[in-house]
């Protein structure tokens, strides 16, 4: 048998079911893939022995014919999910030591599905980064490289660790969270597959919270079939999440149906940028196209607030962190550095368990917040919010998905926008809006760059249609057949 | 806008996070930039538009006034830095 870890969810799903192979050798062989791959940062907290408890037990189960939609399937897990028993610091000092006595409702339906938990991914801190320059645990490597040139790369953030293990075939799928793009630009710096589901489809209980308004958790896989099968087993309503939606849950994958005559297809000219690598414009006319052949309708729409999406995400999502992240004080769990009062104490404990980009944003949102700066910043940016979701509402009248790039670069190296904050957000260019609207998107990798790194191509579609968005990445994927892979290089080393 | 040092010091007091002198005045110059950028938001008109908090429109749901959890002190000072007696402690704040 070729390698275990090259096999997708879906191709294993069914070679388990025949019993080509146990849960038990799919997992040890990932173990394995993940111990090899230490070079890479990837991983918080590796859980081998929880791994092949949970793998036996599924094996147990199968034995029994109770097979879930994920029976047996080692997957990786954000740092921001709170596993019971596990570490979990979600990037960050402040949460050094925090074991969660309970479990996220996330894990838990991957867990009730047959899901077998590999480890807990890295991350920007509070998934604040592009970059994942900004984990406490140190920067995750991507696992492409330019050709000919071995400088390291970024991943992309913030669920850079997730979308690493996914790329590098040390997971078969990783939970990611998407505030701003955390999902899909990192799938796009990585070639891999990764989806933010519209905004409360899946529960935020027991996921650390950033931004409530615009956190979604989601799932990044190697193809959008595997993509649609994790998302089934995620997703779902919660009467624990207040914003959960009450919604019937498709079955995702039937919605692959690889016929797209007849929809329509919007290519918004606000997202064409002003000095974007030609490259990627020239990747999204070849997506146009592929869609065209296929026998959709191309229909060119007008967002026209698009340009003011990434400023007013920088006072919403600052605003909400900066009220969520109050909870880290030394008191109820995490880092305490002591001091003469408690004011002092809570002023040492956040100066050190904060890293800069946090603090910045808990300094902008406390800002914006403030008497006398509320109605000028906040509010204001509430009603752009308003009318971005408005375009978004006005134009699916007229089309059915929408195609844009996912990022507006490949993923660049270490340091090149890391003393920038600006130049290190207009990575989500393309990824907020949906985020502000609460919208399903999807990245799907599409080309390679002229140096030979991967760049993705996003989907969006109306709310609750994630049907519609996987069905249009279905045949994006298969007429771009993206079949390169990294180099092993973190093998040997 | 711009913001001077006094005001991160203020915000940073708000925000109860520790920032020393030599720090104010490189964060005045970051947050400025990040403010003057934001500011572009300005040229929408937005008189007419109600603010969005967020874009869940199904309203809170009502439940039963039922416990239906409980009975877990332990795991909740489980992680705390210091807890006695099924209590968080803190440093002494009455005099």
């Amino acid at each position: 048998m070729a390698e275990l870890t090259e096999l997708g969810i879906a191709e294993a799903r069914n070679l388990l079911a025949k019993g080509s192979f146990s849960s038990r050798e799919l997992t040890e062989s990932h173990i394995a893939a993940v111990a090899e791959a230490s070079a890479l940062n990837a991983m918080v907290t590796e859980t081998p022995e929880i791994a092949l408890a949970m793998a036996e037990a599924s094996d147990e189960r199968r034995r029994k014919g109770e097979a879930g939609a994920l029976e047996g399937i080692p997957l990786a897990i954000k740092d921001l999910f709170c596993t019971k028993g596990v570490l979990t610091t979600a990037g960050s000092h402040i949460l050094d030591g925090f074991t969660p006595p309970y479990e996220s409702t996330v894990t838990a339906n991957l867990w009730r599905e047959g899901g077998v938990m590999l480890g807990k991914t890295n991350m920007d801190e509070f998934a604040m980064g592009s970059s994942n320059e900004t984990s406490y645990h140190g920067a995750v490597q991507n696992p492409w490289r330019r050709r000919g040139d071995n400088r390291a790369l970024v991943p992309g953030g913030s669920s850079g660790g997730s979308a690493t293990a996914v790329s590098g075939r040390f997971a078969m799928g990783a939970t990611a969270t998407d505030t701003g793009g955390s999902i899909r630009q990192p799938a796009s710096f990585t070639g891999t597959v990764g989806c933010k589901p519209t905004y409360g489809r899946c529960s935020r209980w027991g996921v650390v919270a950033f931004a409530s308004s615009l956190d979604q958790a989601g799932p990044i896989t190697r193809s959008v079939r595997d993509n649609a099968i994790m998302l089934g087993a995620m997703a779902g309503y919660d009467p624990k999440d207040s914003t959960s939606a009450r919604v019937a849950l498709p079955d995702f994958e039937a919605a692959l149906t690889g016929d797209v005559r007849g929809l329509r297809i919007g290519v918004p000219k606000e997202y064409v940028l002003d000095g974007m690598p030609g490259e990627i414009e020239a990747l999204w006319q070849l997506g146009i196209g592929w869609l065209r052949e296929a026998g959709a309708e191309i229909i060119d729409i007008s967002l026209p607030h698009t340009k003011y999406a990434l400023p007013a995400y920088y006072i919403v999502a600052p605003a909400e962190a900066s009220s969520n992240l109050a909870r880290y004080d030394g008191v109820r769990f995490g880092l305490r550095v002591p001091g003469e009062d408690l004011t002092e104490m809570y002023e040492n404990t956040r100066a050190a368990g904060f890293g800069p980009e946090v603090r910045r944003r808990v300094l902008i949102g406390t800002y914006v917040l403030s008497a006398g700066y509320y109605d000028a910043y906040y509010l204001k940016a509430q009603k752009v919010r308003r009318l971005i979701a408005q375009d978004f509402r006005d134009v699916y009248g007229t089309v059915d998905a929408i195609l844009t790039p996912s990022a507006p670069s490949a993923a660049f190296a270490f340091g090149d926008k890391a003393d920038d904050p600006i130049a290190m957000y207009l990575n989500d260019v393309f990824t907020v809006p949906a985020n502000l609207a609460g919208l399903p998107g999807i990245s799907i990798p599409a080309g390679l760059s002229d140096d030979g790194l991967p760049l993705g191509l996003q989907v969006l579609a109306p709310a609750f249609d994630e049907e519609t968005m996987f069905r249009v990445a279905g045949v994006l994927e298969e007429a771009a057949a993206f079949a390169e892979t990294p180099e092993e290089w973190w093998r040997s080393s | 806008m711009s913001v001077d040092k006094a005001t991160v010091a203020r915000i940073a007091h708000l925000a109860r996070i520790g920032v020393g002198e030599e720090e104010l005045e490189p964060l005045a110059a970051e947050l400025s930039g990040i403010l003057q950028w934001i500011e572009q938001l300005n040229e929408v008109d937005t008189d007419a538009v109600p603010p969005m908090a967020s874009v869940h429109d199904e309203g809170l749901r009502w439940r039963g006034d039922v416990v239906n959890d409980g009975d877990k002190q332990a795991d909740i000072v489980a992680n705390a830095p210091d807890a006695a007696n099924g209590f968080f402690a803190v440093p002494k704040v009455i005099e």
